[in-house]
């Protein structure tokens, strides 16, 4: 067990995290899984509330969640593995698959389109070495266009992992990215 | 700086008094502001008396439809003997608003207070914050002051030792607009994908878990333990009859001093534009601020003489909406502005109804067309009847919701949809 953590909070641990542990088997078949799914479980009334939270929990850990993932999420709540996929391909957070150590996400979205949003990503794009949804070749970026962040008044807004950069310019890109990959 | 600017106007400041001060994030900082006394005061009232204040002090609903929130608890049923529950929405995601997450970030403990009165006034023994994934960095902020909560026993069982009890689990979105419709946020929580459903049954007949539930907006819960300090009359002092109290405020877009204020409601939407927030940055004219979110309709910058209520919104042609105009200046490319709305909407449609599924794809292509110069007369047509059509025909309202900006900005600024047009004629003749 890695940290304590309040039973309430269980099912809003950040999981979209820079650094990852090298998980190699299944997800909840850790001490540190079997425990988060009974402490999300005592907080709903039913199984199948806790979708999310364990999904979100195998990203925290794998940095995405892969078919196996589901399979096995499916499995410890009563669920097909086909209604799972349903749920987490509904969803833009999950990662589908795996991604670079920095996941950056530019908005785009209307108050981050009348502040130069666009040249923000295509800025990002290029300093990253990448095209949108790929991971650069060094494992270090994968750039999104993402929709709205809800920080407006701070536009462009981006978000790189769990972290919120705010009031960025084409011109503050270079710095970004060398500073994230200096992390 | 995104705490409220402090300005000229109006000094109301009733739920941003706090935001910037760092010991208000924590619980010992808190008490020593008065915090929990409201809730003390709360649980010695009976359910009926909290609605009954919340009633008369006129207090809307703050997530955009402005439906009185003392009515909305009234219609919890009494003593029917099933669990009922309290799902308080933290899924912030109008393109424009932007004032949740300040409550989240700074005042953590004021929502909690607010979620335990309201959970005390419809018979809620849980609570459940959805808070959107992208949130984490105010999702840390609020998940210790939980875990502050329940360890001091503000939270769980015997609250104050007063022999009230109330749980309170915060709960994380994956990303999903529509999770931020209140039925589309139950089906959610529920481990669903957030597709909303139809009314009946209303969420307090059946709602999260087939049980009694009632859905408000963060910045309402936060509004309620003033309420219940002060009183109604107290809250009414501020704004109109049928719109009282004060909004935060979520100024975007072509802005010298953009950000969240603070304002009794009632000021007039171009003093927030150019008093509070200096105008545009360019110094141009404003050619349109879309006022309530990107789900409102967009006013020229010759209608920005009207009153900030509900009321008056609508008097004006718009809608409150969150109160998180976006500012566009002179230069402001209107289509291309409105395409980047409507694809947003295209992107977040859940799928289930037919009008709003392809509908949203429809417009976006047109639009597109029409950007590019390829566009002709009879696009107009076709916009407007999917206008026509994506109105109130769907589950939700997301299809409504990218007909107001559409629909008025081929209103209000025809001449530049055709000025595209045209120049597609003159260069294929």
């Amino acid at each position: 067990m890695s940290r304590q953590i309040h039973p309430a909070v269980s099912g809003a641990q950040p999981f979209q995290r820079a650094e990852r542990d090298q998980i190699e088997g299944p997800i909840l078949g850790t001490d540190e899984g079997r425990e988060r799914l009974e402490m999300v479980l005592s907080r709903y009334p039913d199984r199948r509330a806790a979708l999310l939270p364990m999904l979100g929990f195998a990203q925290e850990k794998r940095g995405w969640i892969s078919p196996a993932d589901m399979v096995e999420v499916a499995g410890a709540l009563d669920l097909t593995p086909a209604y799972v996929h349903s749920v987490a391909t509904f969803y833009t957070m999950y990662n589908k698959h795996p991604v670079g150590r920095h996941l950056v996400q530019v908005c785009t979205n209307i108050s981050c389109h009348l502040n130069r949003g666009e040249e923000v990503l295509e800025r990002f794009l290029a300093e990253a070495g990448t095209r949108q949804g790929e991971m650069s070749t060094d494992g270090e970026f994968t750039v999104i266009e993402a929709e709205c962040l809800g920080a407006c008044g701070f536009a462009t807004v981006v978000q790189v992992n769990d972290e919120y950069f705010e009031n960025v310019t084409p011109d503050r890109v270079p710095d970004i990215v060398e500073e994230l990959r200096a992390r | 700086m995104s705490f409220p600017h402090r300005h000229e106007l109006e000094t109301t400041t009733l739920l941003s008094r706090h935001q910037g001060d760092e010991a208000a994030r924590t619980l010992s900082g808190w008490l020593a502001l008065g915090g929990y006394e409201r809730l003390r005061t709360a649980i010695g009232m009976e359910p009926d008396e909290i609605t009954g204040v919340v009633k008369d002090s006129g207090l809307r609903g703050r997530g955009g439809a402005g439906f009185p929130t003392g009515l909305k608890w009234s219609f919890m049923p009494k003593g029917d003997g099933r669990p009922h529950y309290l799902c308080c929405n933290a899924d912030e995601s109008e393109p424009g608003a932007f004032k949740d997450r300040e409550i989240l970030r700074w005042t953590p403990h004021l929502l909690i207070e607010g979620c335990l009165i309201a959970a005390r006034a419809i018979g809620a023994a849980h609570v459940y914050i959805y808070i959107r994934g992208e949130f984490f960095p105010y999702t840390r902020i609020l998940n210790r002051a939980v875990t502050e909560a329940y360890d001091d026993g503000y939270l769980g069982e015997d609250i104050m030792g007063l022999g009230w009890s109330c749980d309170l689990t915060v709960h994380n979105g994956a990303g999903a607009y529509i999770a931020g419709e209140e039925t589309g946020l139950m089906n959610s929580l529920m481990g669903n994908r957030a597709e909303p459903w139809s009314k009946p049954p209303f969420p307090a007949q059946a709602g999260v878990f087939g049980m009694p539930t009632t859905v408000n907006n963060v910045e309402t819960l936060a509004t309620v333990p003033g309420i219940i300090e002060h009183g109604a009359e107290w809250y009414k002092q501020w704004g109109s009859e049928k719109s009282p109290g004060t909004k935060l405020w979520c100024c975007s877009g072509h802005l010298v001093k953009p950000g969240n204020y603070e304002l009794a409601l009632g000021v007039p939407l171009r003093d927030i534009i150019f008093e509070l927030c200096g105008g545009t940055p360019s110094g141009k004219r404003v050619k349109a601020v879309i006022p309530g979110g990107s789900s409102t309709a967009l006013l020229t910058g010759d209608e920005l003489d009207c009153v900030t209520t509900y009321e008056g919104m609508q008097e004006a042609g718009s809608s409150l909406g969150t109160a998180s105009p976006i500012v566009m200046d002179e230069d402001t490319d209107i289509v291309a502005a409105v395409r980047r709305i409507a694809q947003f909407y295209a992107h977040e449609s859940c799928g289930q109804c037919v009008q709003c599924r392809e509908g949203t794809q429809w417009i976006v292509r047109i639009l597109e067309r029409i950007e590019a110069g390829d566009g002709e007369l009879r696009d107009f047509d076709t916009l407007y009847e999917l206008c026509e059509q994506m109105t109130g025909r769907t589950i939700c309202v997301l299809a409504d919701s990218v007909v107001f900006p559409l629909r008025s900005s081929l209103d209000k600024f025809r001449s530049e949809f055709e000025a595209r047009m045209t120049r597609s004629a003159v260069a294929t003749g």
